[in-house]
């Protein structure tokens, strides 16, 4: 038997689909509604699952009260009422779709020392989720 | 394969303490989860059994069956209870959420008759939850 621990997190951000190696017509066709000019927002909850050992003597596999200011830190304050696409650096050149949003986050949280970071999930409407764990 | 799932409420207190530490520490690490009074949660338990259909009856395993499991091993034993003081299984152990669902695997595994305990998902709140798996398993369910 394995053992995880999962934190959801939330942020609400907005951004606009649009990639500059595509014709207007294109990221109108590709994108839809999404490529809307002035942008469009969502609340997005992130999970963030831990594994590793469970230390015997806090019964904890990390501390939430590490994780949850990391998290805070790397993600949430650089994200939360943001614009993904001008706030959020790494999306001046790549478009934030939930993808690239969710593999961003891993990449931010793998400095986590105290625990290995399996996964990251994302739900960017309560019918949309998306998973990255590093693979 | 087919997964089942089944669900199930109970609600306790705990607290955390670990008698190694000094007073200073176990609030550090602790915080506040470290008053001794303890407080409490609604706790949500997700177990889900893992087989193939019996051909007879078309089912992994009778829901009732594991509803019945569900109240013995999990609900008489920790609903409005105090986990530190009245669980014997959680003796000794700080009773995080990556423990109680360790201890709640432990105590279904053998009595599963028909599939195999595939995983235990406990909510501690809504924005929390410990996951136990079968080893081969992983994540990928």
């Amino acid at each position: 038997m394995r053992i995880s621990l999962t934190r959801r997190y939330h942020f609400a951000a907005s951004h606009r689909l649009h990639s500059a190696d595509l014709s207007m017509a294109e990221n109108e066709r590709i994108y839809g509604k999404c490529n809307s000019p002035y942008g469009h927002g969502h609340n997005y909850a992130v999970e963030v699952t831990i594994t590793g050992p469970v230390d015997p003597d806090t019964g904890m596999i990390a501390n939430l009260g590490d994780l949850d200011p990391f998290v805070q830190r790397e993600v949430i304050e650089a994200f939360d009422y943001k614009y993904l696409n001008e706030d959020v650096p790494e999306f001046q050149s790549m478009v934030p779709t939930t993808e690239n949003v969710c593999r961003e986050i891993h990449c931010r949280l793998t400095k986590f020392s105290p625990a290995r970071i399996e996964r990251v999930r994302i739900e960017e409407t309560s019918k949309n989720s998306f998973e990255y764990t590093g693979e | 394969m087919i997964r089942i799932t089944r669900k199930v409420e109970f609600s306790a207190a705990h607290f955390y303490h670990n008698p190694k530490f000094s007073a200073e520490e176990n609030q550090r690490v602790f915080g506040k989860c470290s008053n001794t009074h303890g407080h409490g949660h609604n706790y949500t338990l997700e177990v889900t059994i893992a087989g193939e259909p019996d051909p007879a009856t078309g089912m992994v395993l009778d829901l009732k069956e594991l509803k019945d499991i569900l109240q013995r091993e999990v609900v008489e034993r920790m609903d409005h209870r105090h986990l530190n003081h009245e669980v014997p299984e959680l003796a000794g152990k700080i009773p995080t959420c990556e423990n109680v669902a360790a201890v709640i695997w432990n105590l279904l595994e053998p009595k599963i008759s028909h599939g195999k305990l595939d995983r235990v998902r406990l909510y501690e709140s809504e924005d929390l939850f410990a996951d136990c798996t079968a080893e081969e398993n992983g994540l990928k369910q």
